[in-house]
């Protein structure tokens, strides 16, 4: 583990912060996608059978 | 062969299917690789460790102007040659240019408090980068709020121009207002040799993983756009029929 | 142009709350603040140019909605599109108006309430003249806020998000005049980007605020 002396918090809360929000943002995107692709592969599958 | 081409939706979808593997990866290795390495950088030695920080905070305050740049041009494209790519990729880029936002003040407030001994100074580029955030969130909110996909794209694209002019504005109101605290471009063409090679690197490094992390999300959202539009196309040809 | 301007001040009168109810919300703002701030001269006179001009501001945003939406929802914003006058004639015509309902009872009435706040009295002037340059550009930006929002059912809200950062230079620009005014420092520079803003505004508002309506009325 690498020292970060007396200002370990900010630099752990930035690193934190960053990627806890851009974690948040791919996560988000990623299932907002698949949601998109099931529901309109859900649809066309639906339309050849029905 | 021309760009106007990408501008067909299934030709986009067709297209950033094949070239989404190779952007998600450059933007994994690339972000990954730039921030683990400005991690691992020694400390230096005015700011100790915080300089660690600079490896989050610079490429996501980049990423904050230029995608606002992007939504522009975007929304340019769209208002002169109704592409309707172009107007989704405006709206799919606002939430991660807000993000890209949020992180630069967040790190910077975290980076202000052991620095300059607060977490918030009315400083101009501070308050240039919250009056920014506060666009940001009209603009998500004004395509939130419109159900018509087409006059969303047309009024959220005035927006956007209306917008760009008066957050320059803003820029120079508020340097007028109020000289600041924080220190000028950290990187800049013509000053060389301000900033070690120890931490240009690294900041390269993640500068450009952010910009394809950028590109990644922004295709995947587009896409995301893309068929939720056809969904609502398909739902709606049958509701007629 | 000067029919419809008549028929919207008429409009505002007789509806009342149209003249009174900025000021009245302003005259509100400048009773409460010393009571949040306290009452000492020392503590209010610093932060009365601020408030004055937020309360100018927020004054202003109150009416904005009621610009286009009464004419959209019977029908003579439709009407007004049609008609052989410019639509982006009609905008400048409807700014104007609430400028003249909003704006200019704001720009008589601050020095009342600059008493209020224990404005300097060597700043009153500044205030009513940085309030006289400022106001028109609320006006026509917060016309084109509308004008993005006529549609929508739940627009105010919204509405108050897109307008207020445009407001940002009008205020910075606006609170320093008055301030710089209290302090007897020079005024110029700041005079001048706020002439600047408002007539950049007025020439060219115009236009955006048209297209965002003819996208609206479509």
């Amino acid at each position: 583990m690498i020292d970060l002396g007396k200002y370990a918090f900010a630099v752990v809360a930035s690193y934190g912060v960053s990627l806890a929000l851009l974690g948040g943002l791919i996560w988000q995107t990623v299932a907002a996608n698949a949601r998109a692709r099931r529901a309109l592969e859900d649809h066309e599958k639906g339309k050849k059978n029905g | 062969m021309s760009i106007w081409e990408y501008a067909n939706p299934a030709k986009f979808m067709r297209t950033t299917d094949r070239l989404l593997p190779w952007v998600v990866g450059g933007a994994v290795l690339l972000s990954v690789t730039g921030v683990v390495w400005g991690f691992l950088t020694p400390d230096d030695f005015r700011q100790g460790s915080t300089v660690k920080i600079v490896f989050l905070h610079v490429p996501a305050a980049m990423m904050a102007i230029n995608i606002w740049v992007m939504m522009l041009v975007a929304s340019l494209i769209w208002i002169i040659r109704r592409h309707h790519v172009s107007a989704l990729a405006a709206k799919a880029a606002a939430p991660i240019g807000a993000v890209m936002t949020l992180i630069a003040l967040a790190t910077g407030a975290l980076w202000g408090q052991p620095m300059w001994g607060t977490w918030w100074e009315w400083d101009p580029r501070l308050t240039s980068f919250l009056i920014l955030f506060l666009f940001y969130l009209g603009y998500i909110a004004l395509w939130a709020a419109i159900d018509d996909p087409d006059s969303a794209a047309d009024l959220t694209g005035v927006l956007c121009l209306v917008g760009s002019v008066f957050a320059l504005l803003s820029r120079y109101a508020v340097l007028f207002w109020n000289q600041g605290l924080h220190q000028g471009a950290s990187l800049s063409v013509q000053s060389g040799e301000r900033m070690s090679h120890v931490y240009r690197y690294p900041l390269y490094t993640a500068m450009v993983g952010f910009g394809l992390l950028f590109l990644a999300l922004l295709l995947i959202r587009t896409r995301t756009e893309i068929r939720r539009r056809r969904l609502a196309a398909l739902q709606a040809r049958e509701m007629r029929a | 142009m000067l029919a419809l301007l008549t028929r919207d001040l008429r409009l505002a009168v007789r509806a009342g709350g149209g003249f009174g109810l900025g000021v009245a919300f302003f005259l509100i703002l400048s009773a409460l603040v010393p009571f949040g701030v306290g009452p000492d001269r020392a503590a209010l006179a610093p932060v009365a140019p601020g408030i004055l001009w937020v309360g100018a501001l927020l004054a202003c945003l109150l009416s904005l909605d009621r610009i286009f939406a009464l004419d959209h929802e019977d029908g003579s914003l439709d009407l007004l599109a049609t008609a052989p006058m410019p639509l982006e004639g009609a905008v400048a015509v409807k700014a104007l108006a609430h400028w003249i309902t909003t704006g200019l009872p704001l720009v008589l009435a601050a020095p009342l309430f600059g008493v209020l706040l224990q404005l300097p009295p060597v700043a009153m002037p500044w205030l009513v003249l940085s309030l006289l340059i400022g106001t028109p550009a609320l006006s026509m930006l917060g016309a084109f806020g509308a004008a993005l929002t006529v549609g929508l059912r739940r627009g105010g809200l919204l509405l108050s998000l897109l307008v207020l950062p445009l407001y940002i230079p009008t205020l910075i620009f606006g609170a320093e005049i008055t301030r710089r005014g209290a302090e007897g420092a020079a005024i110029v520079t700041p005079l001048v980007f706020q002439a600047g803003i408002t007539l950049a505004v007025l020439a060219l508002i115009p236009f955006a605020a048209a297209a965002a309506l003819r996208v609206n009325l479509r």
